[in-house]
């Protein structure tokens, strides 16, 4: 594609986020259709979103979002009122000590999986196959966002029951051999039912799992490939270029045209979507490079000392997430992550992010990929 | 300077990451060294063959290796060695080691003739873990002993796995004797101090024993925590918390804080002066880092005088540059720490009946650019109450307590070494007797003077082997050979 038609792609998909912007702002802070949290939070504004967002960057306008908001109820003050009465889920992050945050969802979790499905290659994510979610139960989005997925492609999805919330526990209570007896447990679940004749062929996993399967299936005579799998996506800050090509060349047992075992990685919270990768490769250094389901979700990399404006490309920065669905609207919310500013491209003319990691201030503190 | 480029070495196959760690100068800030990182699942990966390290080894008799041990400990000592992309010599090696951990050069240098011993003397050094046994019955498993009977010694694994720290390359002496006894290697090498893993792995190889059994594996906590749950028997070096948290793993052998004690006894203490050079010493020496350092002196009385006079000789000791042959003070590398353990010691400082006895030598936290450092600490507890009397900090500290003898075996807490000063028959039977003692000194013998033919802290020998029974005929034993 040559640089002028990306440039216009590009303006094109400027155009449809600005209109996306108008819209959820419209929704979430009119009366009739926006939540109650929303239009208690419009009297505290010092200026009035209905008529001063005319653009995508008129969301700078906003205070920070701040995901303390969401810890605590009541979970309906989220629920706009243009969906009253529709069935609310509510997911959860955290929550091993204290309150959770939660968001409410009703169908963005459908949509997202659906959009991602989109991106998924027939060859190795057959239409109809069977799927294995190997990643956390309980009031987790990723346990019905998956299944939904697999469903949406014609196929069942199998589960096993894992808490993270007890393996955070066991982590902080430095029980390291139950720790180490209930990762085993998760995969003898899995294993289980890869074995058992279901004829799975995609799976969910986080990189620690999915690398525990690995092992357990190796250590019982069989891999990865041999039980069948073609398909695997997987995700998370662990997700690095290294990480990638340990899978691919000591797990899978080569490239996918090789092994024909094809693995993708995803970014995303259960605040905003999910991101999707540029395919990585070999010749790429396996570099991992997320770009947002714009316009319903944006990602953008922006200079630690001032969180609207954006650092040039290939400069790193931290990563702000926006959400703006008629479901939910995050006006900014600072990531507890850093990462590389990428260029748009063909499939995706939006600006991506590259190599994130935690955020260097927070990195200490943060606990990453425990299950 | 120039920057290494050192890979992970999976069975002494280099092993180039995507991911490295930039080893920085403490001071400076430029890049060191590129180190190569790996993750977790591939310990647990190549831990299937850990099998192979200990097949490769027995393939070489005991007394062959301990010949080659001695050759890598010359290598080790004065040869430039392969080290990654390029090479190193010893004293690139003390230049190295000095700018990635804060150490004093000197103190670099020690370290290297410490482990060159080892290496060196590994027969006497085997002889005196082993208690004398012939190195034959460990490599066949079982022999006969002098007085007739058979013996047994079975290993309880095939390598050794080792979390490496940071902060003491002295303590690398420990784990020197595994390939000898015929085991691998499973290292994690220190984030700052990688270089005496490499360079005593690169020594082995110049010596002629095979890179197979021997694995460097360079990481974050997934990379320690596979190992410590891959290999049967491991060690690692931390915290007080890193030992509760393995304590009563029987594969995992734990070496935190010392809380090494020099205790005087009613008969010795009125001639204190006499002992003065070897409290200094005890407390002074590797720049205060080691778990054998004293952090306490109990005295049933002067303990006011033992504090002044040791605060006249360590209080005036400044921070120098490393390069400097008489800098003994190491730097805390990590922004923020030296403030933060000082800020601790404020806290510990204000209770009643405690004296800092180096207030009037200036100030203790030295902060720099990047780094900080404490200059050495001396504290009067007027009582074995005061907290500050059971904590050991990373820098020469001691805390003087005054308790009276009959107290002191209840007093002092888990000590890793006790020097007793000491001519009273019944204290030195108690103390023998105590078994809140590991290593016991009795007499005047700086607490961090090893002697190396008696065993050192955690004993590798009951570590590694089991002693059990073998019960066989004397027609099967002549024909076993």
């Amino acid at each position: 594609m040559s640089t002028a038609e990306l440039d216009a792609r590009a303006r094109q998909a400027k155009e449809e986020l600005d209109a996306q912007t108008c819209r959820v702002v419209a929704y979430h802070f009119h009366d009739s259709t926006g939540c109650p949290f929303w239009l208690e939070k419009k009297r505290e504004l010092k200026f009035d979103p209905l008529k001063e967002v005319r653009c995508y960057d008129d969301l700078k306008k906003f205070p920070e979002f701040q995901d303390e908001w969401l810890r605590g109820g009541p979970i309906r003050r989220w629920v706009p009122q243009g969906h009253a009465g529709k069935p609310v889920y509510v997911f959860e992050t955290g929550g091993t000590t204290g309150i959770p945050k939660s968001r409410m969802v009703i169908d963005d979790f459908r949509t997202d999986y659906e959009l991602f499905s989109h991106t998924l290659p027939d060859e190795y994510f057959p239409k109809g196959a069977n799927w294995l979610m190997l990643g956390p139960s309980g009031p987790r989005r990723l346990r019905l966002a998956v299944e939904h997925l697999c469903q949406y492609r014609g196929g069942i999805c199998f589960c096993i029951d894992l808490d993270p919330r007890w393996v955070v526990k066991l982590i902080k209570k430095g029980w390291m051999e139950h720790l180490e007896e209930y990762k085993k447990h998760c995969i003898d679940q899995a294993v289980t039912v890869l074995t058992a004749g279901h004829d799975i062929k995609c799976m969910f996993a986080t990189p620690k799992l999915l690398d525990a399967l690995a092992l357990g299936l190796e250590e019982r005579g069989t891999s990865i490939q041999e039980v069948g799998i073609t398909g695997i996506f997987s995700g998370g800050t662990e997700f690095t270029p290294q990480w990638t090509r340990y899978c691919v060349e000591e797990l899978f047992g080569g490239p996918p045209e090789v092994s024909g075992v094809y693995m993708t990685p995803t970014y995303g919270n259960t605040l905003m979507g999910l991101a999707c990768s540029k395919p990585v490769t070999a010749a790429d250094g396996y570099k991992i490079s997320y770009y947002a389901p714009q316009p319903r979700a944006v990602v953008e990399v922006v200079s630690f000392d001032d969180y609207n404006q954006v650092v040039p490309y290939g400069e790193t920065g931290r990563v702000k997430l926006t959400t703006l669905t008629d479901e939910f609207f995050v006006p900014g919310f600072m990531e507890r992550d850093e990462g590389e500013r990428e260029q748009p491209f063909e499939k995706y003319p939006w600006d991506g992010v590259s190599g994130v990691r935690p955020f260097h201030e927070f990195a200490s503190s943060t606990t990453v990929g425990v299950y | 300077m120039s920057v290494l480029s050192m890979p992970a070495l999976r069975w002494g196959q280099p092993y180039e990451s995507l991911e490295v760690n930039e080893v920085r100068h403490f001071l400076s800030g430029d890049v060191v060294a590129r180190i190569s990182q790996v993750n977790g699942g591939m310990v647990r990966r190549d831990m299937r063959q850990a099998g192979k390290a200990r097949d490769i080894l027995r393939q070489i008799p005991i007394e062959e290796l301990l010949r080659k041990a001695a050759v890598a400990a010359d290598l080790f000592e004065t040869a430039e060695l392969p080290m990654g992309d390029g090479t190193q010599t010893p004293e690139q090696f003390v230049k190295q080691q000095s700018a990635t951990t804060g150490l004093p050069e000197v103190l670099c240098r020690s370290n290297i003739t410490k482990n060159a011993f080892v290496l060196r003397n590994m027969p006497q050094i085997l002889e005196a873990l082993t208690r004398g046994l012939d190195p034959k019955i460990l490599e066949a498993g079982y022999g006969r002993e002098d007085r007739g009977v058979i013996v047994s010694y079975q290993a309880q694994t095939t390598v050794l796995g080792a979390v490496l720290p940071s902060n003491s390359p002295g303590v690398h002496t420990l784990w020197l004797p595994v390939v000898p006894l015929q085991m691998g290697l499973v290292l994690k090498p220190g984030g700052q101090e990688p270089w005496t893993a490499y360079r005593v792995a690169a020594a082995f190889q110049q010596a002629g024993i095979p890179g197979e059994p021997i694995s460097l594996y360079p990481g974050g906590h997934d990379v320690g925590e596979s190992i410590l749950a891959a290999c049967n028997r491991s060690m690692i070096f931390g915290s007080a918390q890193t030992v509760a948290k393995y304590a009563g793993n029987p594969g995992v052998q734990v070496h935190g804080p010392g809380f090494s004690k020099i205790l005087i006894g009613d008969d010795c203490v009125d001639r204190w002066e006499q002992y003065l050079d070897l409290m200094v010493e005890s407390v002074y020496s590797n720049g205060g880092r080691s778990c054998i350092n004293c952090s306490a002196i109990y005295t049933p009385r002067h303990g006011k005088e033992i504090a002044q006079a040791l605060a006249e000789r360590l209080g005036p000791i400044d921070v120098l540059p490393p390069e400097d042959p008489n800098a003994g003070l190491a730097a805390f590398t990590t922004e923020g720490t030296a403030k933060a353990i000082w800020e601790m010691l404020q806290k510990d400082l204000g209770q009643g009946g405690v004296t800092d006895m180096t207030a009037a030598y200036g100030d203790r936290l030295v902060e720099q650019e990047k780094v900080g450092y404490l200059r050495p600490m001396v504290v009067h507890c007027a009582s074995s109450e005061a907290e500050i009397a059971a904590k050991e900090f990373m820098f020469p500290f001691v805390s003087v307590v005054e308790c009276p003898q009959a107290e002191m075996l209840g007093k002092i807490g888990s000590t890793l070494v006790a020097t007793a000063l000491t001519e009273d028959k019944d204290w030195s039977r108690q103390l023998v007797t105590a078994t809140n003692i590991d290593r016991l000194n009795i007499g005047p013998i700086p607490t961090n003077r090893l002697n190396w033919l008696q065993p050192h802290e955690g004993n590798l020998i009951d570590f590694l082997f089991r002693s059990r029974a073998v019960q066989m005929s004397d027609e099967m034993f002549a024909a076993l050979g």
